[in-house]
């Protein structure tokens, strides 16, 4: 076993960046509510309030734009459903929900919700092959639906494939007719640059620990004009959208972690897409039958050709069951992601890969690489390394249930 | 070794996982998703009514130090198992879906997936015993409490399978014994109740079940002389012995109840009698399979004394048995005669229904299994009703 285990599931939560662990050392002993009206409550409130406004530097927006959740999960929900409603209530016909089928589960299953119990109905926008929306059928499904559509939603990068969306376009178009958008840039924030007041865009969730801070503080940025119907109800807080005593300790935390992370976002981001380009090539080396899911890497990220979050890595390996892979590099001490699993632990299929338009077989036979901050050189190695024997394995074990 | 401990979330299994770390062995716990929740928002989502079995292996696993992963075999379980249990019946057959379980799944679907990622054996909670001999050869055996006895879900095993299978509760003298060791390992299972139903069938409602996945038409109940009784619903979801559910307007002579003795599918017909004529004495079974090296007996087709068991937890009764080389039917392969099985019963068995498995066994060790095909009762033939 190696001597520290290779991380490479940055997607799913990323280590504590060293500025967020500080904050949160330096506040564990804070007293008071920030809403209590005497002095410690003062001190709490001063914390919050200075942390969102760190934050909304940080990430180039207002502070009163920032609305604090327990994570990218409520914001989503809050943003969605919130907008949805809000919609539907302002004008009865409006209960279209415009999307792809690449969201992520905290959109996927709030709209299955949402047509399930409220009455709304999906307008789905195919995906190009390299999983980026097809602008234009996004537009003439604007064209064609907008007036009964209730909310557009689409996720800035996506946490699977790693495509990165063009937001500003479809938010632009969003707008044009008529039709509030959220997006979910929780795996964007921090990786590559992100325009969250874009024109047009009404929400986007936002999360801690995608880029270094606690799990268990996010956040919705909203349009001041924007008036989603709350979720929970209670005192009141942020702005009467989001009641619930807010945690000033997580919220000092999400600011340094952003703050750090947007700081050293182009050199982070150039230093990852030299270690993901070479764990890329490596992988094709080792594994000449890998296919490599989303966009081809490229230019630096930013420009129009390069589409792809910095430190994602996703691959199909033919005949190999996800789990299989995952189980194999596990035992070697290297973690890694088949990207879905239901509450059971069970592998399933890639919905973003369905959704790109391949097929439920190769949709099983995924593995994501994701780096971060604390990557090195020597994780690509280690995973490159172990990668033949586990696929060899996995190949073998995918072998033994066909055609019993 | 490396071995992978299957754990369905139960005691059993999680005291036998215990038992192969503290050997000193390289133990992952893996929960096998079985069932699918059908009707679920997510799609493609599988496996998840097995959450709370799952996350109750999961803590077991944590407690002894060990990886623990859940592998999807709910495809392999539909089509191997559920499949199989519907069709069987159609066929007017009684399956054991256990057993089919063991054969298809645990020892088959995982083992080979085990063997391919490395492992060298699976471990299970089962009550049985497998002996390797000086020579090396491995032979299945009852485990020591033959009150909690599994070796008959295992007898359709076969040598090349048992060669990597460990259930190091064979010599555990009782099941208080294994509660009492989960309590003190600390873990959090000891008191969970065991499992008894059919796991797909978790309301117990078997012709319900039934009932939704085939076809039934009401058809008629006749007595062993042929003589018309009444209308069923469907002979399909009868089993032989069955006594509820036969709703026969008028007693019979005797004013005795009156039992399934055979469902006739190509009639959609249900022969019903008195229990004396259950009892059956000759049972006549294919596609034996060996959980072991085939006895000498098998080649020579020579009768041996044994015992014979037809459920989990029926009592095993003396017999003499024999595998016999069965006439060619035309067409049939020739270079693989395939053994069948005859065995004659010294005291007789009650309900036997085509669709079971036989399991010999000669004193504690399992020679084998075959599936039922006739079961013949010396009072009573079934073709006293011959097809007219």
């Amino acid at each position: 076993m190696p001597h520290r285990p290779v991380y490479l599931d940055h997607a799913a939560t990323s280590p504590l960046s060293p500025a967020a662990r500080e904050v949160i050392l330096a506040h564990l002993d804070l007293v008071g509510n920030p809403n209590s009206l005497h002095g410690p409550g003062r001190a709490a409130h001063r914390l919050v309030e200075e942390s969102r406004e760190r934050l909304a530097v940080a990430i180039g927006v207002h502070p009163s734009e920032i609305l604090f959740t327990s994570g990218g999960t409520e914001a989503d929900n809050l943003g969605l459903k919130g907008t949805w409603w809000a919609s539907h209530g302002r004008d009865a016909h409006r209960r279209g929900i415009l999307l792809t089928g690449a969201e992520h589960h905290a959109v996927l299953d709030a709209v299955e919700w949402l047509v399930a119990h409220e009455g709304a109905h999906t307008v789905q926008v195919p995906l190009l092959s390299d999983g980026r929306v097809d602008l234009g059928a996004w537009e003439s499904a604007l064209a064609t639906h907008g007036p009964t559509l209730a909310v557009a939603t689409l996720m800035w990068a996506n946490n699977e494939v790693g495509t990165v969306q063009p937001i500003q376009a479809a938010a632009a178009l969003a707008s044009r007719h008529g039709v509030p958008m959220h997006s979910d840039a929780v795996q964007a924030l921090g990786h590559v640059p992100v325009e969250l007041r874009a024109p047009g865009l009404s929400s986007a969730a936002i999360t801690a620990h995608k880029l270094g801070g606690p799990v268990g503080i996010g956040a919705l940025v909203l349009g001041r004009d924007q008036k989603p119907v709350p979720l929970q109800h209670g005192g009141g807080h942020e702005r009467s959208l989001r009641s619930g005593t807010l945690d000033a300790v997580g919220a000092a935390a999400f600011a340094a972690a952003a703050q750090e992370a947007m700081a050293n976002l182009e050199e982070e981001a150039r230093r990852q897409t030299g270690l993901r380009d070479r764990l890329i090539a490596g992988v094709r080396a080792a594994v000449p039958d890998a296919v490599l899911n989303g966009p081809e890497p490229g230019a630096m990220p930013g420009s129009e050709s390069a589409p792809r979050l910095p430190g994602n890595a996703h691959f199909t390996f033919p005949g190999c069951e996800g789990d299989s892979v995952l189980f194999m590099l596990d035992m070697a001490g290297i973690a890694s992601s088949t990207g879905s699993a239901c509450t059971a632990g069970v592998a399933g299929p890639s919905h973003v890969l369905m959704a790109m338009g391949r097929a439920e077989a190769e949709a099983r036979c995924v593995q994501r690489f994701s780096l971060g901050a604390t990557s090195t050189l020597a994780d690509v190695d280690a995973l490159l390394a172990a990668l033949p024997a586990a696929v060899a394995g996995a190949r073998a074990a995918g072998l033994s249930g066909v055609g019993r | 070794m490396r071995v992978l401990a299957a754990m369905s979330g139960g005691v059993d299994s999680a005291v036998a996982a215990a038992r192969a770390v503290e050997a000193g062995h390289d133990v992952v716990g893996v929960h096998l998703a079985l069932s699918r929740m059908p009707g679920t928002l997510r799609t493609g989502s599988r496996g998840c009514c097995t959450l709370e079995d799952s996350n109750d292996a999961f803590r077991a696993c944590d407690t002894l130090g060990i990886p623990f992963y859940v592998w999807d075999f709910s495809e392999r379980f539909k089509a191997d198992v559920v499949d199989n249990f519907v069709e069987e019946y159609a066929a007017g057959r009684t399956p054991n879906p256990c057993l089919r379980c063991n054969e298809k799944i645990k020892f088959e679907a995982l083992l080979d997936k085990a063997m391919a990622l490395g492992f060298d054996a699976v471990v299970t909670g089962h009550y049985a015993k497998v002996v390797r001999d000086d020579a090396g050869t491995v032979s299945l055996h009852r485990a020591a409490d033959w009150a909690k006895d599994q070796s008959y879900v295992l007898g359709v095993l076969r040598e090349d399978q048992l060669e990597h299978c460990w259930f190091p509760l064979a010599d555990t003298p009782s099941k208080a014994q294994v509660r009492a060791e989960a309590e003190r390992r600390g873990l959090s299972v000891a008191a969970k109740p065991d499992s008894h139903d059919i796991c797909f069938i978790p309301d117990g409602d078997t012709r319900g079940f039934l009932a939704e996945r085939m076809e039934l038409e009401p058809g008629r109940i006749v007595d062993q002389d042929g003589q018309d009784l009444g209308q069923h619903p469907g002979a399909r979801a009868f089993t032989v012995g069955q006594r509820k559910g036969l709703s026969i307007g008028h007693p019979a002579p005797d004013g005795k109840p009156r039992f399934v003795l055979q469902i006739r599918p190509k009639e959609n017909k249900v022969v019903v009698g008195p229990k004396a004529l259950l009892d059956v004495d000759r049972l006549h079974g294919i596609r034996p399979s060996f959980a072991g090296p085939a006895p000498a007996q098998a080649a020579q087709g020579s009768w041996t004394e044994a015992m014979v068991q037809v459920r989990a937890h029926g009592d095993p009764v003396p017999a003499r048995v024999r595998w016999v080389a069965p006439t060619p039917e035309e067409g049939a392969e020739v270079d693989q005669p395939a053994l069948e099985v005859e065995a004659e019963l010294v005291s007789t068995l009650a309900g036997v229904a085509p669709g079971q498995s036989m399991v010999i066994y000669i004193g504690s060790r399992v020679v084998g299994q075959a599936t039922i095909s006739e079961a013949h009762s010396s009072a009573w033939s079934p073709s006293a009703l011959a097809d007219a």
